[in-house]
């Protein structure tokens, strides 16, 4: 039971998701405010839990070293913490007036959180299984939380169905991994490696590991469940798989293919190319087609995840840095975007196609202004941060003598403004089907507003998230 | 004395055979549902197998915390397809298809 206090933040987690889900038993239909201002306050406590306790600089760990408390778990669990406030912020409407039960969706939620909370901080492979696998579970039941809905049930089968395909291969790499250095720490899987980094073994669990990283990003060859899975779930749950999760699956492949198995850098990089410039082409090139406005969005995620892997494999502390940057910067635009769809989203009117987003500079400009900062960020459009972003990511891969895959992501980025920019026309330039004005609460419209501004205000000084970004993997 | 090697092949023939039973299956949610957990056990196997070969028990640690994750999986597994019935009348893999994939 040595320090125990470093995992103050996630008991405290734990202890509140107890009490909101047994509370929510007491609550009558009239308090249902309540669920969501505990899992708020919940969240805003662990986040100045983690603060308090984070060590000023290196490392500290916990639990027999199964727990480790590093820069980049700091950094990492901040902006989980900080980009879940904002998705429970904006759904919270959306699930009051749908047929969707208060308590359980926080407490769901929250449970997510906890395990991407877990992931981050993990340094053997087996508390990276666990934190993972209640990520997972919290998020299966999550996509099904619309129970009257088909789409919603018919989703969560395919998600859960894959998502257990992908938990497999990788706890199948997990055992080879094992069996060929003898140990679940990654300390000690990384000393084993620097002797015999090319064992059969090794390499034979290392391909199981990228394919089950893979599938839990959402990345190409690999994507099948994330269109679905977008598009099929409930809005609020699409904002929420969208953004969090995204940072701790860079955690996670952090964690295996840095940590652990850095020393066969060599045999990881050419599989995550792959990875990359199929995500980024096919991400790019099969949204142009799409109409559904979820399933578009479901594509842009899989060439984001391209270029969050991009960073990864060049193996460099710049690319490292640079793609944590990455997934941290696309985890609050993205829940930017699903916001804005949130607020306008009516019961009976659901916004489900590009067209339904006509005319909306006529029904409310400020959040016209807002989706455009967005869309324009997620195209990488200076000055607002998803260029920063990728320029960051490109200048790393260049650094590791991979000219030709630069040239190729930014070809497949210009192909992929194409279909951010035909929103921004039907916003500015279409007439509205309905002139009825979108209107949303005060707390959901500051928040968005704020997210509009933090995308142009960190894209002029994207030193404000950088600095902790390079300090993260300077150690 | 069985050699470490026949445990691993076992376990590569049952991972194989779970695989080949989640994407040949065209029939039914359930069977892969079994596939799901034969997949487990074949990661199961493995680990014993290397644990007691290297004398280090940290691996039949790491098989009890699947074992009971396997659990939940399959409860949440179940629920879902319990939904998924309640909505559509049917567990066929080929009419999963509301969602173009």
């Amino acid at each position: 039971m040595d320090n125990l206090g470093l995992a103050t933040p996630e008991i405290f987690l734990l202890c509140a998701i107890c009490v909101i889900l047994i509370g929510d038993l007491y609550v009558r239909e009239d308090q249902r405010p309540l669920a969501y201002l505990l899992a708020q306050v919940s969240l805003i406590g662990t986040l100045l839990l983690t603060w308090s306790i984070a060590p000023e600089i290196g490392s500290a760990t916990a639990f027999g070293g199964s727990f480790v408390m590093d820069q980049m778990s700091v950094v990492c669990k901040t902006w989980i913490l900080a980009v879940s406030i904002g998705v429970f912020l904006y759904s919270r409407d959306y699930i009051n007036s749908r047929n969707i039960t208060n308590g359980e969706y926080y407490t769901l939620a929250l449970c997510g959180v906890l395990g991407m909370m877990i992931m981050v901080s993990s340094s053997t492979m087996l508390t990276l299984y666990l934190g993972l696998e209640l990520l997972s579970l919290s998020l299966y039941a999550l996509v099904a939380l619309n129970r009257k809905d088909v789409r919603s049930s018919e989703a969560a089968m395919k998600y859960f169905v894959l998502g257990a395909l992908a938990s497999g291969a990788l706890l199948y790499g997990i055992s080879m991994i094992y069996g060929a250095t003898g140990s679940l720490h990654f300390d000690a899987i990384s000393n084993a490696l620097a002797t015999d980094a090319d064992s059969t073994a090794a390499v034979f669990g290392l391909a199981f590991l990228v394919v089950g990283i893979g599938f839990k990003f959402g990345a190409a060859p690999f994507h099948m469940w994330v269109p679905d899975v977008y598009e099929g779930a409930p809005t609020s749950v699409t904002l929420y798989i969208s953004s969090a999760p995204k940072i701790a699956a860079f955690a996670l492949a952090m964690r295996f293919l840095v940590d652990g198995l850095e020393n066969a850098h060599s045999n990881w990089q050419g599989m995550l190319i792959i990875l990359s410039v199929m995500s980024i082409v096919l991400g790019n090139v099969i949204a142009i087609a799409q109409v559904s406005i979820k399933r578009m969005l479901a594509y842009s995620t899989i060439s984001h995840v391209g270029f969050i892997l991009l960073g990864i494999l060049s193996g460099s502390e710049q690319g490292y840095s640079a793609s944590m940057f990455y997934a941290i910067t696309y985890a609050f635009t993205s829940m930017g975007a699903f916001g804005i769809i949130l607020a306008m989203d009516r019961v009976g009117a659901d916004v489900q196609l590009l067209t339904d987003l006509r005319g909306l500079f006529r029904r409310n400009p400020v959040y016209a202004a807002v989706m455009m900062l967005l869309l324009v960020s997620m195209a990488g459009v200076p000055p607002t941060v998803g260029f920063y972003a990728k320029l960051a990511v490109l200048s790393a891969v260049v650094q590791a003598d991979l000219v030709w895959l630069a040239v190729v992501a930014v070809i497949f980025s210009v192909v992929g403004a194409f279909y951010y920019l035909r929103v921004i026309k039907y916003m500015f330039f279409d007439e509205p089907a309905e002139t009825q004005p979108v209107l949303a609460a005060f707390d959901v419209k500051v928040g968005l507003s704020i997210n509009g501004a933090a995308i142009l205000l960190f894209g002029v000084f994207p030193g404000l998230i950088m600095a902790a970004c390079v300090a993260a993997f300077s150690g | 004395m069985i050699p470490l090697s026949h445990y691993l092949t076992l376990g590569a023939i049952l991972f194989g055979l779970s695989i080949a039973g989640i994407f040949l299956n065209r029939k039914n949610v359930i069977i892969i549902l079994m596939s799901i957990e034969l997949m487990l056990l074949a990661v199961n196997l493995n680990f014993v197998a290397f644990s007691h070969f290297m004398g280090d028990t940290a691996g039949q640690v790491f098989v009890f915390f699947i074992l009971t994750v396997a659990a939940a999986e399959a409860a949440i597994g179940l629920a879902i397809l319990v939904v998924l019935f309640r909505n559509r009348g049917t567990i066929n893999v080929s009419d999963l298809d509301e969602l173009q994939g």
